[in-house]
């Protein structure tokens, strides 16, 4: 497909930074972003994430100009543009429905913009042409958006948005009408284009699968509110809140309820776990809900601290098992295995968590407890 | 093809329309492009419907509201003036109360044959029989026929040498003075109009017969249920909206009768054709003395009936679309 | 034979013909008849000279007397057959009629006068279109300038309604603003109550505008009609907003969106309204009844219901001009049956 360094002489490529400071827009009394600050760098690949109805398309939909900005300010390449039209905000946009032009040929699709910018009638073929090769979709130029597959439809969308040579790509669920098989060609194929055109992307999503696998930066949001904001990784690895903790990774975390006794916590199904000393800042008697992923629930022979659960459900995939259980207190809790497992419906498993990998929440607050690096460093010392 | 021929003037409207974008924004820009619309809207349809009233209310055969005088309900009154509504002759106006009359026994008449012909026929359009396309095109090309011209072909079939009398005197009867009879004259002005227009309302039907899912007739048939009873009890009420819709509809359009029946028998013989708007009509413009106060008067009382009507219909269709 | 029959009562599934459906067929034949007939017979009867729709009872072709140009007659003679006397068997031309006895010669020689009784000869008929019906619709009435009054204003009419109505349907259907609710109301509200109801404050509108007995007095007072509005918005409503979102990212203006995307998406809808809006111009009636009062600027519908008053026993002209105005309207029908059926039922009627 396409790699970088291949010669495009007619496409510029041209880049901003992007910034929102305390963006708030309400329908009505309805608020439905709350003062969302970030800063997007030029040149990085930004994932917005979240469910549905966390407001992710409408903030794309306000940095495109498209839908107007309650209160706040939208800053692209240093100059704000709150009451800049969308057409002038040198952005373009990929739709989830793809919204092409059903009347037009893919090259009248793809040079209407240019058009309408009045760039020379030659100019705009050689540009058309161009991104046609690039996305592989010139052997289309002459048929109708609806003789095309999903797949072509889609890269015609990529098209329109790279004719336009945008200082920000803005993508808005864009692989949510694709097959599985698909998606994930389009998903490498978005990246490459990334890698090779250089521009700021910003990309919403509500699959985090595409999030971990594109993002340079990912944006979590819910109710209209960033919720953390980081690498893939680091979102992974150190979740800020309950919320995060559950939307990164699949299958989700698993989550038990406790309380905090010497140290020690003692989990609502009456369990003793063992948490690392100096990992978590701790206060006695303090409710806190334990956080361990699927894969790192280890089955281990009957020990004092380890979980009692019994087997409710196997999936067994070939290559992994998930192993789907539930503890004395009926709480649910899924392990993940690599390979094939030899546990049954019905057998009683005891499970030791990882204690390197434990994440710990505030119960009431959902925030994220570690001991503050300070502190972190004086526990080790005594 | 049109669009490449007007496109150049398009491009003209352009550079005014983007000037205005530019000045009002988007979500005021709605105004320009309703403008048009509204003013011609606001002119000829709204405006005229307030003014109806001012003329109602005025009387001379002035069309000027200014050299008009105000004579308050003097043009209902002399209208309403009646001592049987039963009986036209005991009225001030009686040609006003003879065109009600006629009106209303012809919408009676014309709605009954014209809901039963038209289920009918959808009945049997529905079926699976041949060339159905052709047979709805039968029925439904009358619908495009201009009241002039539906009223000559019949004239012309009924005329004193026509093709109907010979037809009847071939078989032994006498001919008949079609439309110097008024019995027949009404007749064949209701049997004109279903003729018309019974395509419509056959189209309407059909498009309801075919929306009940053929699954409920499946389930009908395992059921065990015979054509009549499939009829009686899944056919009819799952096409009563429908059927409420057409009527109400035929009712609307019967009661503005006016078009076809004035040219095929002039409102005659005598008056015993002559429907409301026809009375409107030849009051308001039909020659000296033009009386306007009552033409808008009697037009004032047809609108407040179309005004219910319509609103039943509203009605109607909104609670069969609500489910 | 039965390989015909079995076709001809085969129904889709089940063997063989219900007497329902012998009924249906039934039904439908005399709704073909009633139908088709009248108009069928009136088109025949516009191909007949005057003598012959005067004859009782009529026939169904048109037919003309056969005629002769013989030497020493100036005008061509009606030939006859003479069925008794010396002559019987023989064709012959009619000189002259001089009460119960005709003279006649026979073609073979057309000097030789014979006289014979007037009831033993029948007159030579062939089937003959009477075209001359038609070239005085042309010659006599000034056919051509209410047909070109009527493609006038159904044209005019037609367009100014299309892009009116298509504007104020865009703007109702696209955009969010304040007082949208107000201006749908006013739209249904006006729906209500028909034009034939206001025609005196109408008629004063139309005056004050100086419109009255011109086509334009025809044309402006029914532009906007709120059917068209009606049907353009539900059509416009179907078109993702996301395609105008697009089309704003590429930098198109608002009338722009308008005319290059919006209006050609809306493309069937349009057609439909344009060819309604053809149908109600063609055959309106009351509304130029009432604005146009010089006959030169009548319609074909106002033409030829003022020639039925006027030519009251003349239906040979009559019928041709009947003919010649349902004509149009008769080539659109057979040509996009389909589209008129439809979008008639979508916008029930008027």
């Amino acid at each position: 497909m396409t790699t970088a360094g291949e010669q495009t002489p007619h496409i510029s490529r041209r880049t901003a930074r992007l910034e929102l400071r305390n963006v708030t827009k309400s329908f009505g009394k309805a608020e439905v972003i709350r003062g969302v600050d970030l800063t997007v760098e030029q040149g990085e690949f930004c994932v917005f994430v979240g469910p549905s109805g966390c407001g992710k398309s409408t903030l794309l939909r306000m940095i495109s100009g498209l839908e107007n900005v309650t209160a706040g300010e939208i800053r692209i390449g240093g100059d704000v543009v709150n009451d800049v039209p969308a057409a002038e905000r040198g952005l373009a946009m990929v739709f989830q429905s793809y919204a092409l032009y059903p009347h037009m040929s893919v090259r009248q699709n793809l040079s209407f913009g240019l058009e309408n910018l009045r760039t020379p009638r030659g100019q705009i073929a050689e540009t058309v042409e161009e991104v046609a090769a690039m996305l592989q979709i010139d052997m289309l130029l002459d048929r109708r958006p609806k003789d095309l597959s999903g797949g072509q439809r889609q890269r015609v969308a990529i098209g329109r948005a790279v004719v336009r040579e945008p200082r920000i790509f803005l993508f808005d669920e864009p692989l949510s009408n694709l097959d599985a098989e698909l998606r994930v060609e389009m998903r490498g194929e978005i990246s490459r284009l990334h890698a090779r055109l250089g521009n700021t992307m910003v990309y919403v999503t509500h699959d985090q699968v595409e999030a971990m696998t594109m993002a340079d930066r990912i944006v979590v949001l819910r109710d209209g509110q960033v919720e953390q904001v980081g690498a893939p990784l680091e979102l992974y690895n150190s979740p800020a809140n309950l919320f995060v903790a559950g939307f990164i990774g699949s299958p989700r975390m698993n989550f038990l309820t406790g309380r905090v006794e010497a140290g020690r916590l003692r989990l609502d199904n009456g369990q003793m776990v063992d948490v690392p000393h100096g990992k978590f800042s701790l206060e006695d008697g303090a409710a806190v809900t334990l956080g361990v992923r699927p894969n790192h629930l280890i089955p281990v022979a009957e020990t004092v601290s380890g979980l009692h659960a019994t087997v409710r459900g196997i999936e067994q995939l070939g290559g992994d098992s998930y192993v789907h259980a539930v503890t004395a207190a009926g709480e649910a809790v899924s392990l993940h295995r690599p390979g094939q497992t030899d546990l049954t419906v019905g057998a009683e498993v005891y499970l030791e968590p990882d204690p390197d990998q434990l994440h710990l929440f505030d119960t009431a607050t959902g925030r994220a407890l570690r001991a503050d690096p300070a502190r972190d460093s004086s526990a080790e010392k005594s | 093809m049109l669009l490449r021929l007007i496109s150049p003037l398009m491009n003209v409207v352009d550079l005014p329309m983007r000037a205005l974008q530019r000045r009002l924004g988007i979500s005021r820009l709605a105004w320009v492009f309703l403008l048009p619309n509204l003013l011609l809207f606001g002119t000829f349809a709204f405006l005229p419907i307030l003014l109806n009233f001012a003329y109602a209310f005025t009387g001379t055969d002035n069309i000027l509201l200014l050299d008009r005088t105000f004579v308050g309900a003097e043009n209902f009154a002399q209208l309403l003036d009646c001592d049987s509504y039963l009986d036209p002759n005991t009225c001030a106006r009686d040609l006003f109360w003879r065109a009600v009359h006629n009106t209303a026994w012809f919408i009676v008449m014309q709605v009954g044959f014209m809901v039963g012909f038209s289920l009918l026929t959808a009945l049997v359009l529905n079926r699976e029989i041949k060339a159905r396309g052709f047979f709805r095109a039968v029925f439904f090309f009358p619908v495009l026929l201009s009241p002039v011209v539906v009223a000559l072909v019949w004239k012309w079939v009924l005329q004193r040498n026509g093709i109907l009398n010979a037809g009847l005197e071939a078989v032994g009867m006498d001919s008949v003075v079609w439309l110097l009879d008024r019995h027949w004259a009404f007749f064949w002005s209701v049997f004109l109009s279903v003729w018309a227009h019974m395509g419509f309302y056959t189209l309407i039907l059909l498009a309801g017969l075919q929306a009940i899912p053929r699954d409920v007739y499946e389930a009908a048939v395992m059921d065990a249920a015979g054509p009549w009873r499939t009829f009686r009890r899944i056919t009819l009420p799952l096409l009563m909206p429908t059927m409420l819709v057409v009527m109400v509809l035929a009712l609307i359009k019967g009661v503005q009768t006016f078009d076809e029946i004035y040219a095929f028998t002039g409102g005659g013989p005598g008056s015993a054709t002559t429907f409301i708007i026809q009375y409107i009509y030849e009051t308001g413009f039909g020659g000296a003395p033009r009386l306007f106060g009552p033409a808008a008067a009697a037009s004032l009382l047809l609108a407040l009936l179309l005004v219910a009507l319509t609103v039943i219909q509203l009605w109607i269709t909104r609670r069969s679309s609500n489910g | 034979m039965a390989n015909v029959t079995a076709f001809l009562t085969r129904t889709r599934g089940r063997g063989r013909l219900h007497w329902t459906d012998w009924a249906s067929y039934a039904y439908l034949a005399l709704g073909v008849f009633l139908m088709f007939g009248p108009v069928i017979w009136l088109v025949v009867s516009s191909f007949k000279t005057q003598a012959e729709l005067d004859r009782f009872p009529p026939r169904f072709l048109p037919y003309a007397p056969e005629t002769v140009q013989l030497d020493g007659h100036a005008e061509p003679l009606p030939l006859f057959r003479v069925t008794d006397g010396p002559l019987a068997g023989e064709t012959v031309a009619q000189v002259r009629r001089i009460g119960l006895t005709s003279q006649v010669v026979r073609p073979e020689a057309p000097g030789e006068v014979v006289k014979i009784n007037r009831a033993d000869r029948v007159p030579v008929e062939r089937v003959k279109p009477a075209l001359e019906n038609y070239r005085t619709l042309f010659e006599r009435f000034d056919f051509m300038r209410y047909f070109w009054n009527s493609t006038f204003i159904t044209l005019t009419a037609t367009a100014i309604t299309l892009l009116v109505n298509s504007m104020a349907a865009f703007a109702l259907a696209k955009y969010e603003f304040r007082g949208r609710g107000a201006v749908v109301a006013l739209v249904i509200g006006v729906l209500m109550v028909p034009q034939s109801v206001v025609l005196v404050p109408l008629f004063m509108v139309t005056r004050e505008f100086g419109m009255l007995d011109s086509p334009w007095g025809v044309i402006i007072p029914g532009a906007a009609t709120p059917t068209g509005v009606f049907l353009l918005r539900q059509y416009m409503l179907t078109i993702p907003d996301e395609i105008l979102d697009a089309a704003r990212m590429d930098k198109a203006s608002e009338w722009k969106i308008f005319w290059r995307i919006v209006l050609p998406l809306s493309a069937p809808a349009i057609a439909v309204l344009a060819i309604l809006s053809i149908m109600w111009r063609w055959n309106d009636f009351l509304w130029p009844l009432i604005a146009l009062s010089r006959s030169e600027n009548y319609t074909l519908q106002l033409a030829l219901n003022s020639f039925q008053g006027e030519m009251r026993t003349e239906w040979s002209s009559l019928l041709a001009m009947t003919v010649l105005t349902l004509l149009p309207v008769a080539l659109v029908f057979a040509f996009l049956q389909k589209y008129i059926a439809t979008g008639i039922a979508s916008t029930g009627g008027k």
